[in-house]
C-alpha cells in the first residue's frame, strides 16, 4: 500500500534537492576543498593558492613535529576523557536520581538544560568574571567562607586545566542528562514491577535493570561526547585566548583557529581540521565497536 | 510514565525509598544550584556600582542600600546600538529557522517514506556532516561567497544573506535527523487513507505529516534559532561593518572595551542572555521533548 503512495519518485526531486543542494554547497564541497587546501600553499583568507606545498604533504609532516599540536592533541584527548567520565558520569547519576523522585523532575530538567541554550561566548565572559584573580566570585567565596588569605590565579600553570575544563563540562551535563532520562523512561515499566515483586530494592533495580538497558543510549552519549570534545572552541577561546599560559592550554579547535585566522596560515589550519575529523571518526568508531550492543 | 513508577515504588517498601529519595533531592538540588547561581550572580552584579563587585559580589544590591545602579546598562546602551543589533540577530535567526524547517522537513519525509537506491548513502552523508567542525568548512565558503559577490560586498542585506546561507546548511543535518526520528515513528495508516481520499504526496505532507509532527518541528525551530543566534564564529566572519553587528558580536565588542569595568561586562552578558532566557522559559517543554525523540530514535 505504502508502495503505491510512494511509487512515483518524481516528488523526490522537490523533497530532496533543496536540502542536499544547500548541504552540498555549504558543507560537502567546502569540506573537500578544505582537504585540498591542506596540500596547497595559502597565506591569506582571500588570497588564491600559490600552488602545492613542497613536498605536497609538508603540512602533515609539520603536524607531527609541531610541539603545540602535540599539546593540543594531548589536551583534547584529556578533555575527551574527562568529558566521558564526568560529563556523562554526572549526567548518569542525576538521571538515575531524577528517575527516583516524584515531584520536581520537570523543574530539574528545565534547569539542567538551560546552560546549553546560552551562547558559549556569554558563558565564557561569565566564567571570566567568576575566575577573576582580583575579586572574582571564586576567590571571594574562598576567602569569605573558607578563610583563604591569598588570591589564587586560576589561569596559572597549576590551575589552567581545571579552569578551562570545568565550564565546558558544566555546560553540557544537561544535554546528556536529558538523553539519559529519556532512555530511562523508555525502559518498560513491567520489568521494574517484576523486579520489585522479586524483592529488588531501588539500588538493585538501578544496578541490574537501568544500567544494562541504558547501554545503547550510553553509547550514543559516548560518541556525541567524543566528537564534541574535539570541536570545543568558544568557551576555551573566550577564557584562555591564545594558549594561556605559555602555549599550554591549546585544544585542537582553538589551535586551528589561531593558525588560520591569527597566523594566516590557512593551509596548516585546514590540515588541523582534517586531523580533527579523522580523530573524531576513528575514536567514535572504536567506541562504537567496544560498547554498542547488538540490536535486540 | 513517572506516575506509574511512583506507585510501584511505594508498594515495594516505604523506608528504603525515603532514604534514596532524600539523597536524590540533595544531589539534584546541589547541581541545580551550580546551574542557577552563576546567572543570578551575574544579574545581581550588573546592577552593582563600579568597583564594588571586586570587594563584595555576594550581597544583593537593593536600591535603598546605595550600591544599586543602572549605570552599567546606560553605558552599554549609550555606547552601542543594541536595538539595531537585536534586530539583525532576530532577522537572521528567523530566516534561518523558517528555511531549515521547510527544507529539512521535506528531506526527512522523503528519506523515511520513499525507498530508492542511494537512500542509505544519503543518510550516512547527513550523519557524517554532523561531524564536520565549522572551522573546516568556513574558509572555502567565505571564498566562494566572495566570488559570488555576496560576502564582503559592503551591502547590508547581502552581508546578512552571506551569514544566513551557511547557517542554514549547518543546521540542516541535525534538523533532518530529529525529524526523521519522529516521522519514522508515525503509523503509515493516516497517509494511506488520505491517499485513498485523493490527496497527493504534497497534500499528505502539509496536511497530515506537518501537523502531527508539530512538537518535533518546534524543537527544530527552537534549536535552529538559538544556534543561529549564538553562533559567534560564522557571524564574526561575515558581519564586519558596524550596522551589521548582531547582539552576540556586540557582546564581545562591549566586553573587549570594558577593561576592568566588570559591571559593564556583567550587564553585557545579561543583555545577551535575557531574550534567550525568556524564550526558553516559554518553550522549554518542546525543546527537551523533541530533542530526545530525535536523539534516541535517530
Amino acid at each position: 500500500m505504502s508502495s503505491t503512495i510512494y511509487k512515483n519518485k518524481l516528488p523526490l526531486l522537490v523533497f530532496l534537492v533543496p536540502a542536499f543542494l544547500m548541504m552540498g554547497l555549504f558543507l560537502y564541497y567546502p569540506f573537500v576543498m578544505n582537504f585540498f587546501n591542506s596540500f596547497s600553499n595559502i597565506s591569506g583568507l582571500g588570497t588564491a593558492a600559490k600552488g602545492l606545498n613542497d613536498p605536497w604533504y609538508a603540512n602533515y609532516i609539520r603536524l607531527f613535529s609541531d610541539p603545540n599540536m602535540r599539546t593540543a592533541i594531548k589536551n583534547s584527548l584529556f578533555l575527551m576523557l574527562m568529558t566521558i567520565v564526568f560529563q556523562v558520569g554526572i549526567a548518569l547519576v542525576l538521571a538515575i536520581f531524577v528517575d527516583m523522585i516524584q515531584k520536581g523532575a520537570q523543574f530539574f530538567r528545565t534547569v539542567y538544560f538551560f546552560p546549553i541554550v546560552i551562547s558559549a561566548t556569554a558563558l565564557g565572559l561569565l566564567f571570566n568574571l567568576i575566575y577573576l584573580y582580583d575579586g572574582g566570585m571564586l576567590n571571594q567565596l574562598l576567602q569569605k567562607v573558607f578563610g583563604f588569605t591569598q588570591n589564587i590565579d586560576w589561569k596559572d600553570q597549576d590551575h589552567f586545566m581545571a579552569t578551562m575544563l570545568t565550564p565546558v563540562m558544566w555546560q553540557y551535563v544537561g544535554f546528556y542528562f536529558v538523553i539519559l532520562v529519556t532512555g530511562l523512561n523508555n525502559i518498560p515499566q513491567e520489568i521494574y514491577e517484576a523486579a520489585s515483586l522479586d524483592g529488588a530494592g531501588t539500588w538493585q533495580r538501578t544496578r541490574f535493570i537501568s544500567l544494562p538497558l541504558l547501554r545503547n543510549v550510553l553509547c550514543t552519549c559516548l560518541v556525541l561526547a567524543i566528537t564534541g570534545a574535539l570541536k570545543v572552541f568558544d568557551l576555551p577561546w573566550v577564557m584562555m585566548g591564545a594558549g594561556i599560559p605559555m602555549d599550554e592550554s591549546w585544544l585542537t579547535g582553538t589551535y586551528m583557529y589561531n593558525q588560520t585566522f591569527l597566523r594566516s596560515d590557512v593551509d596548516y589550519g585546514s590540515t588541523i581540521a582534517v586531523l580533527i575529523v579523522v580523530l573524531g571518526v576513528v575514536i567514535s568508531q572504536i567506541a562504537n565497536k567496544i560498547f554498542r550492543e547488538k540490536e535486540y | 510514565m513517572t506516575e506509574e513508577r511512583t506507585t510501584t515504588l511505594q508498594l515495594s517498601g516505604r523506608k528504603k525509598i525515603e532514604f534514596s529519595t532524600v539523597l536524590a533531592y540533595i544531589v539534584l538540588t546541589f547541581w541545580a544550584l551550580t546551574t542557577i547561581y552563576p546567572f543570578i550572580w551575574v544579574i545581581l552584579n550588573s546592577f552593582r556600582q563600579k568597583g564594588l563587585i571586586r570587594s563584595d559580589s555576594f550581597s544583593i544590591p537593593f536600591p535603598w542600600m546605595g550600591a544599586f545602579t543602572l549605570e552599567n546598562y546606560e553605558t552599554a546602551f549609550a555606547r552601542s546600538r543594541i536595538f539595531q543589533a537585536y534586530g539583525n540577530s532576530i532577522l537572521i535567526s528567523s530566516i534561518v529557522t523558517l528555511v531549515v524547517m521547510l527544507i529539512a522537513g521535506f528531506a526527512a519525509y522523503a528519506l523515511v517514506r520513499y525507498h530508492f537506491p542511494g537512500r542509505e548513502a544519503l543518510r550516512s552523508l547527513i550523519i557524517a556532516s554532523m561531524m564536520f567542525p565549522v572551522f573546516s568548512t568556513i574558509i572555502p565558503v567565505y571564498r566562494m561567497e566572495v566570488q559570488w559577490g555576496i560576502a564582503a560586498s559592503g551591502k547590508h542585506h547581502l552581508s546578512l544573506l552571506s551569514t544566513i546561507l551557511p547557517q542554514i546548511a549547518g543546521n540542516l543535518s541535525f534538523a533532518i535527523v530529529v525529524l526523521m526520528g519522529f516521522i519514522r515513528s508515525l503509523p503509515i495508516d493516516l497517509e494511506e487513507s488520505a491517499f485513498l481520499d485523493g490527496c497527493n504526496v504534497f497534500q499528505i505532507y502539509f496536511k497530515i505529516i506537518m501537523p502531527i509532527a508539530k512538537p518535533s518541528f518546534a524543537t527544530v525551530a527552537i534549536f535552529s534559532f538559538l544556534w543561529s543566534y549564538n553562533d559567534l564564529f560564522t557571524q564574526m566572519f561575515f558581519l564586519r561593518r558596524p550596522g551589521e553587528k548582531t547582539i552576540t558580536l556586540l557582546l564581545t565588542e562591549i566586553s573587549s572595551q570594558a577593561g576592568v569595568n566588570y559591571g559593564l561586562m556583567a550587564a553585557a552578558v545579561v543583555i545577551v542572555v535575557i531574550p534567550v532566557l525568556v524564550v526558553y522559559i516559554f518553550l522549554q517543554k518542546n525543546i527537551i521533548k523533541g530533542l530526545t525523540a530525535g536523539a534516541i530514535k535517530g
